[in-house]
């Protein structure tokens, strides 16, 4: 699950260097277009799919262009600013009764939930599409990155976005198209945690946006396996500790685990170390 | 030079404020979250407090005056909740306060109203901190819903004694008051009465995802699982229950009233009980009327909260007339005064500590609708 | 005679600031309620002011201030009501000196925290340095919230209550004056110049033979020192304190505020963070009532519009000349 919203982080942060902090609530937005089309306009499965990733999609490039294109050049900071300023933005609004609402709103399940129990370990088949759309993603991501034209563009981008310019990569369309593709991951786990935990509201990308997003820290921003293996990694330990240590710290463990590894590995498990330039 | 300009356009209104008070007239203000997490909460308040003042009105106010109003947003933070107290204490200078909501918002809130002498009545807040603090009873501060430990004891007993289960399990919410007091308050008393609570944990505000802890509560075979949250959280932990494959009788106490619990849960909450401060297919009829009032005006029927509000509105009304002024000082010796005040959520009376006794409902989920079961005394 | 001159220089700002607000207290004008929100203005900015000498001045990354906040908040807190709790309220035995001392151990708890959270983080760089912090954030946040099974007197998930109402006027401004002063002289010491150096270029600085390990632990440790201290007033302003108050979004704030008014620039903290409670507060005055609830629709709206007018700031590199930097720029 936090996988899907991980990716999502990892790859505006590669290209742009910015960490997105409205990344969550893009992946909110997808839940509650998912949840429209199902109540109100009774679409089929893949159809709500679609809705949902392409909304959070064209979301995001509306943000990209209004809020961070204008700040390219200026200090990083300022883009993290209007990051955390559009989020809450998109909370507080959406909150508004001419738009969401306040509500925490029952998302209907398109499907029976079935569960198998296999050697004393309980599987549902929600867990079991996630864990392919996750695998799905994780694959179609790996080939557009490493084996399209759009996908070179973005490494050169990630690479040097001057010099990438000059050798006649449309960077603005690039990066549009970075963002649109991490949110329409982020819109399509927003689908499928609708349906895994029925239950959507306005604030719910805060708590998995920033899980996400330690995630993607842990398994070395800007990496996409490393996205994968962050997000595989704080939800082991999560249960983990729920399970054998105290349910009340669980937090506070996960992040101190977070804290020891980047101490161990400074840019997290599968990230590059970058040395610096004199 | 921008600086000063905005400064002084926010200055501005501080300043000329000084509201000139008909004789005909009193103001009350209202503290309720209208923006943030609880906004669904806090504007069920507000409209409830609007119907019992307009309903004041349309009688020809209270004790000769008409009743004006302030409403301020806390969004459910406990330092906003003090800036809006101290606004409408200082600024609007109301002569009685409704609120806070959330006790987190209440307790602040409690602070400034004591300092300043004005009444306050919460008509939701169920932490006990707020009318007594470290020993200290706060005189101003009153509160017409009953208290955390109340709703933990009946739902104890009521396990014990009517549902006969011995071995019950507790997971609540560790960063949230509500959900933690109830839960303590239960392992407690279910222990008093003979019982024995097998798995007492916790969780976080944001988790959504149980295996973990429903694992546990499976083998710690409990038959009983007490579940002090919001719907939205109970919902969750049922259904994911269900799949899960544990069998237990869940019980809750008020958080579960909503009609999206079944919503969320569908089948996995069948059979549940929680307490509440009333439940809408009571057929008293001040119930029907209530229920039929709000329907009219804002089409869905009113949850626990916004009727607890528009009874504590009333119940501050009530007190008003009773003082017959809009002297603070004679308001709030009204109020503590007040004994069996029928409300649509029952009879209440404000104790010694300015809460009030009055008795629960405890309610059964039953064929996905809410069934009334019976009134429990304190 | 320089010290006199000095003191003088101290006692000026204080009495221009806290006389007229004082006056128009007492004289009515000013109700309670805008004294409050001064007080709290200028609370805000002391804690902004430390993280701009974290960030601003030494660029090191962190998403845990309120964190800070919230253990020197905690901290006086505690010992104020441990010594009334002693003593009894009537009894009260030189208060002010209380109320000082705990605000300093206040101070003096958050800043060795800091010291013991960083001098294994501050090992980490940028954003990743972010990341430690903020996670330190979220763990402070569960001890908070736990913090009644070790003592019950700090109230865990329910709150702590009971503390005395001590924070007036003349504390916060003296406060305020206190961290203006101290962090003006600190930047411009060799100190200071050591932290700018490391924000500019750390492998300069190293090269230049500045111990940039030991001086990014100082300026860290000495920023959450001022948010302990910002914390301790707070605590006896408001006489609750709630976990929630000191979680990870409270950081964002005052990470805003210190990046609206411009990094490395105390001027800018000073304006944005008055307009920054001003403005949040002026809100509730100046929206109709029925539009109180787009109070933070507006507020994003505004700072995204803001940064991007002023990307570097409200102010940008100006600062008032007392404050200014003789020695660069």
């Amino acid at each position: 699950m936090y996988a899907l919203i991980a990716l999502g982080y990892t790859m505006v942060y590669g290209i742009v260097r910015l960490i997105n902090f409205a990344h969550g609530d893009v992946f909110m937005v997808g839940a509650f277009l998912a949840f429209y089309s199902v109540e109100k306009l009774h679409l089929p499965l893949p159809a709500v799919f679609a809705v949902a990733a392409g909304g959070s999609a064209f979301l995001a490039v509306v943000i990209e262009r209004v809020a961070y294109r204008p700040l390219r050049n200026a200090p990083k900071i300022a883009a993290l600013i209007t990051a955390i300023g559009v989020s809450l933005f998109l909370e507080y609004f959406t909150a508004l009764h001419q738009v969401f609402g306040p509500n925490y709103y029952a998302f209907p399940r398109p499907f029976q939930v079935v569960s198998l129990e296999i050697g004393g370990i309980t599987v549902t088949n929600i867990q079991g599409i996630i864990l392919l759309a996750t695998l799905v993603s994780l694959g179609v991501l790996q080939y557009v990155v490493h084996r399209t034209k759009v996908g070179r563009g973005m490494r050169a981008v990630s690479h040097d976005d001057v010099t990438a310019g000059l050798m006649g990569v449309n960077v603005n369309a690039v990066i549009s198209f970075t963002f649109a593709l991490g949110a329409a991951l982020a819109g399509v786990g927003g689908v499928l945690y609708g349906i895994a935990y029925p239950q959507i509201n306005t604030f719910m990308g805060v708590m998995p946006g920033l899980k996400a997003f330690t995630a993607a820290v842990l398994g070395g921003i800007g990496s996409i396996p490393g996205a994968v293996l962050g997000a595989l990694i704080m939800g082991q330990s999560e249960t983990m500790t729920t399970a054998y240590l105290s349910s009340t710290y669980r937090d506070g463990i996960a992040f101190v685990l977070l804290i020891a590894v980047l101490l161990w590995k400074p840019t997290g498990i599968l990230g590059k170390a970058r040395t610096e330039k004199v | 030079m921008k600086r000063a300009t905005l400064l002084l356009a926010f200055l501005f209104p501080a300043l000329a404020a000084v509201v000139p008070s008909h004789a005909k007239e009193i103001k009350i203000g209202l503290i309720t979250p209208l923006s943030g997490d609880v906004k669904t909460y806090g504007e069920s308040v507000r409209n409830s407090f609007l119907i019992a003042v307009e309903e004041a009105n349309a009688k020809g106010g209270v004790a000769g005056m008409k009743i004006t109003y302030v409403i301020q947003d806390d969004r459910n933070d406990a330092t906003e909740a003090a800036n809006a107290a101290n606004l409408l204490v200082n600024q609007h200078r109301v002569k009685a306060i409704v609120g806070a909501v959330t006790s987190k918002a209440t307790i602040p809130v409690s602070d400034i109203i004591q300092a300043a002498k004005i009444p306050t009545l919460t008509p939701t807040a169920t932490n006990p901190k707020v009318t007594v603090a470290d020993g200290k009873r706060k005189d101003y501060m009153f509160r017409s819903c009953f208290i955390d430990p109340f709703q933990g004891m009946v739902m104890a007993k009521f396990s014990c004694e009517t549902l006969k289960k011995k071995h019950a399990a507790v997971l609540f919410d560790a960063s949230n008051d509500y959900s933690k007091g109830t839960a303590e308050v239960f392992r407690d008393a279910f222990g008093k009465q003979g019982g024995k609570v097998a798995a007492f944990e916790s969780y976080g505000k944001d988790d959504v995802d149980f295996s973990a802890l429903l694992t546990k509560v499976k083998a710690s075979g409990a038959d009983l699982l007490f579940l002090p949250d919001y719907y939205n959280k109970v919902g969750l932990i049922a259904k994911q229950a269900q799949e899960k494959g544990l069998k237990v009788q869940l019980v809750g106490p008020d958080g579960w009233d909503s009609p999206d619990l079944v919503k969320i849960a569908g089948s996995a909450i069948e059979g549940g009980y929680f307490s509440n401060h009333y439940s809408p297919d009571d057929r008293r009829p001040e119930v029907v009327a209530w229920v039929k009032k709000y329907k009219e005006k804002h089409g869905q029927v009113p949850d626990a909260l916004g009727t607890l509000a528009y009874d504590g509105t009333k119940l501050l009304i009530e007190a008003i007339r009773k003082a017959g002024s809009d002297d603070p000082r004679k308001i709030r010796d009204a109020l503590a005064s007040i004994t069996d005040f029928h409300g649509v959520t029952g009879k209440s009376t404000l104790d010694r500590n300015g809460d009030s006794i009055k008795s629960a409902a405890i309610v059964k989920i039953e064929g996905g609708k809410q069934k009334f079961v019976k009134m429990v005394n304190p | 005679m320089t010290w006199l001159k000095n003191i003088a220089k101290a006692i000026l700002p204080f009495v221009l600031l806290s006389g007229p607000v004082m006056f128009l207290s007492a004289s009515e004008i000013l109700n309670p309620y805008w004294v409050q929100i001064f007080q709290l203005a200028c609370i805000v900015a002391i804690s902004a002011l430390g993280l701009n000498l974290i960030y601003g001045f030494t660029g090191l990354f962190s998403l845990g201030h309120a964190a800070f906040y919230g253990v020197g908040a905690y901290t006086a807190a505690l010992l104020t009501k441990l010594y009334i709790g002693a003593y009894g309220d009537e009894a009260v035995f030189a208060t002010g000196a209380v109320f000082l001392g705990s605000l300093l151990a206040g101070g003096g708890a958050a800043a060795l925290l800091a010291c013991l959270v960083g001098l294994p983080t501050l090992r980490l760089t940028s954003d990743y340095l972010g990341i430690a912090t903020l996670g330190f954030g979220v763990i402070m946040k569960v001890l908070f919230d736990n913090a009644d099974s070790f003592l019950p007197q700090l109230g865990g998930a329910r709150g702590m209550t009971g503390i005395q109402r001590m924070t007036g006027v003349p504390w916060t401004v003296a406060a305020l004056v206190a961290a203006i002063l101290v962090i003006r002289n600190l930047v411009h010491s060799t100190y200071g110049r050591a932290l700018v150096a490391i924000r500019e270029d750390e492998v300069a600085a190293a090269a230049m033979g500045i111990d940039t390990f030991r001086y990014k632990v100082i300026g860290f440790t000495a920023g959450c020192a001022f948010a302990g201290v910002a914390g301790g007033l707070y605590a006896h302003l408001y006489t609750f304190l709630h976990p929630s108050t000191f979680d990870f979004l409270k950081s964002f704030d005052v990470l805003m505020i210190v990046v609206l008014g411009g990094l490395g620039n105390l001027t800018g903290t000073l304006a944005a963070s008055f307009a920054w409670v001003f403005l949040l507060e002026g809100m509730r005055v100046a929206l109709p009532p029925e539009y109180i609830e787009f109070r933070w629709v507006l507020i994003p709206l505004l700072l995204i519009v803001t940064m991007l007018v002023r990307p570097r700031g409200l102010f940008g590199v100006r600062e008032i000349p007392f404050l200014r930097n003789k020695v660069y720029r």
